[in-house]
């Protein structure tokens, strides 16, 4: 978004393509950003306020780009589109939704609960109109829903699309994934109900979350009051990721201050390798140490059991500081798991041979000559970054993809 | 001139390792994560997980480490080389501490483990093959003749079903099962100890 509001902003006439049905991404998904611990509401509603009044801009949700061809200053991108169908005149008003009764695993609180088979993605979304699933969209609720559009923007009939286009440059801010924390064998996340996700507990401590905002775990409902942190879930180790993701010390020392502000008798513990608070974040690590409720153990967990009893994760491993050996149980574990660079999409339509990875698979840029790129990668798609510093990467790609455009312009008319 | 407290820092075991320790290079890379020792089936029960050994090393606690029984007790489960985060041979490398620690004539005298290695190596140049039997009774009587005994009544179940299962030949206790070229045998191990000691010459 970022990337092209900014060229935008310089005059340039800007296609912004994403692959999911709203713009924002990742981001939308977090309850609070660290260190100033605000919401991202507030960014994202600064975004979408420039990106509407600027006439320069055109958005388009669910759409991919599939192949591309050409040279800098004179790119063929085709683009497919995937049928949302409900076209322009939705008012958001929700009667579909109402109308229809099938469910699907919500994808904006990583499946932790349903919603209706037509839904708004979320309260910000942008294109600020509903989606109907593809699952019912030639079905009985499919019908329903469009019965019960007073507006007449369910179209049952819509295609998949593909179209072409020339363009001067590519940004690719595709962003990224959490690590898939079934891989991560020896942590159960698989077989234990109570070991989740960082991102997922992201999305219990939001008040629009599937918990309403209440830290409860996922095997009985009970409120989570000794929670363990795993840092380095997937990160820095070769079996998994080989870089460190940088964002998860801190989206863990963030995290522990929910923990505190729910209240009662809530503790946590976070077992680290090192806690890696680069710069100014150096401040908030000190204050999350003197903190009475946040206790630290350097050591990465071996492995972790279960109490079949009580449905609590035994954590097991040697610390460093001394080699004792524990294990110690929690009831709720979370994984505080890597990032991965989203280029599934990329790499699955070919255009693997135009872009240059690095040995973690986030793009280092364009394949060939450096004078000849036109081709930039911004934020988290670049590098493991955070929500701040992806936003300086998508400013200083969009500045590169802009001189692409001075630059073959001027020769065209020389 | 002033006295340090402190010790200085020293790196020479460290480099001795690199030299000498088969995989001994890898010890650097450490970076004292803990997953090894909390991986390993019989962690509680030795002293020095690889974990510690890694940073005794690094410290400079030749003796102690040499000295350890912890490489001997080492059951080759590889779950540690398997989890390590930074792919150390964690097995490989505790394998070829306890080797070095025994051509230095450092390692724990009759550590079970060393002392049955022992036994079969011996039994198994000597032959080219090794002689089961002959290996189950070095080990059962390696600690006198009454200890012997006591083990070898004990085991007798296991024992006599092996014999009835025709898994234990009786007169293997007459040589048994033989290489053929027990010269060439010989030969191969003597020119192995001849390369290995070219290789230590030149590490050092």
């Amino acid at each position: 978004m970022t990337a092209a509001l900014e060229a935008a902003e310089c005059g340039q006439q800007v296609l912004l393509i994403d692959k999911a049905p709203t713009l924002g991404g990742r981001t939308a998904q977090l309850y609070r950003y660290f260190p100033k611990m605000c919401h991202p509401s507030c960014g994202l509603e600064i975004n979408l306020k420039r990106l509407k009044g600027n006439p320069k801009l055109r958005v388009m949700a669910m759409t991919e780009l599939v192949a591309v061809t050409g040279r800098r200053g004179d790119y063929r991108v085709t683009l497919k589109v995937r049928p949302r169908y409900v076209n322009e005149n939705c008012t958001a008003c929700g009667k579909c939704a109402e109308a229809v009764s099938s469910e699907i695993p919500d994808p904006f609180n990583y499946g932790l609960s349903k919603v209706k088979a037509a839904y708004l993605p979320h309260l910000m979304a942008y294109p600020q109109r509903y989606v109907i699933d593809a699952s019912i969209a030639n079905t009985a609720e499919g019908e329903k829903a469009k019965a019960a559009c007073p507006v007449g923007a369910v179209d049952l009939g819509m295609q998949e699309e593909t179209l072409e286009l020339t363009v001067g440059a590519i940004v690719w801010a595709t962003g990224w994934r959490p690590y898939d924390a079934n891989k991560i064998q020896p942590y159960g996340y698989d077989r234990y109900q109570n070991v989740i996700t960082s991102v997922e507990f992201e999305r219990l401590a939001d008040p629009r979350g599937p918990t309403g905002g209440q830290l409860l775990r996922p095997s009985d409902g009970k409120p989570a009051k000794n929670i363990a942190f795993i840092q380095c879930a997937g990160s820095r180790d070769e079996n998994y990721l080989r870089h460190c993701s940088r964002i998860c010390c801190m989206a863990t020392l963030k995290q522990t201050q929910y923990v505190r502000e729910a209240g009662g008798d809530g503790r946590s513990t976070v077992y680290y390798i090192d806690i890696r608070a680069i710069d100014r974040f150096e401040d908030f690590y000190q204050m999350v140490q003197a903190d009475a409720t946040v206790s630290f153990v350097k050591s990465k967990v071996a492995r972790i059991a279960l109490n079949e009893v009580n449905g609590n994760p035994i954590l097991h491993g040697v610390d460093t500081e001394g080699y004792h050996r524990y294990a110690t149980e929690h009831d709720l574990v979370v994984l505080a798991v890597g990032m991965e660079p989203e280029i599934t999409g990329l790499l699955g339509n070919g255009l693997a041979a135009a872009i240059v990875l690095d040995s973690s698979n986030f793009i280092e840029g364009c394949a060939g000559a450096s004078a000849d790129a036109g081709m930039f990668a911004a934020g988290a798609a670049a590098s493991p970054l955070d929500v701040n510093r992806s936003v300086q990467s998508a400013t200083a790609a969009s500045l590169k993809a802009i001189q692409v455009v001075h630059k073959t312009v001027s020769t065209e008319v020389a | 001139m002033t006295t340090n407290t402190t010790a200085a820092y020293q790196n020479s075991f460290l480099r001795e390792v690199e030299a000498h320790v088969e995989e001994g290079a890898w010890v650097k890379m450490c970076m004292q994560c803990g997953v090894c020792a909390g991986s390993c089936p019989f962690g509680p029960h030795w002293e020095h997980s690889p974990q510690k050994i890694f940073m005794m090393i690094r410290a400079g606690k030749r003796e102690e480490v040499l000295r350890s029984d912890s490489m001997w007790m080492c059951t080759s489960c590889y779950n540690c080389l398997v989890r390590c985060p930074r792919k150390l041979p964690i097995t490989h490398i505790m394998h070829g501490l306890a080797h070095y620690a025994h051509r230095l004539g450092l390692a724990p005298k009759g550590q079970p483990t060393r002392e049955s290695a022992r036994l079969f190596w011996n039994n198994c140049i000597k032959h080219g093959r090794i002689n089961e039997l002959k290996f189950t009774l070095a080990l059962y009587f390696k600690d006198g003749l009454a200890q012997g005994i006591k083990n070898a009544l004990a085991m007798q179940g296991i024992g006599l079903a092996m014999l009835k299962a025709k898994r234990l030949n009786p007169f293997a206790i007459f040589g048994g099962h033989q290489c053929k070229d027990k010269s060439g045998i010989q030969k191969i191990v003597a020119k192995a100890r001849e390369l290995e000691a070219k290789r230590q010459e030149q590490a050092a």
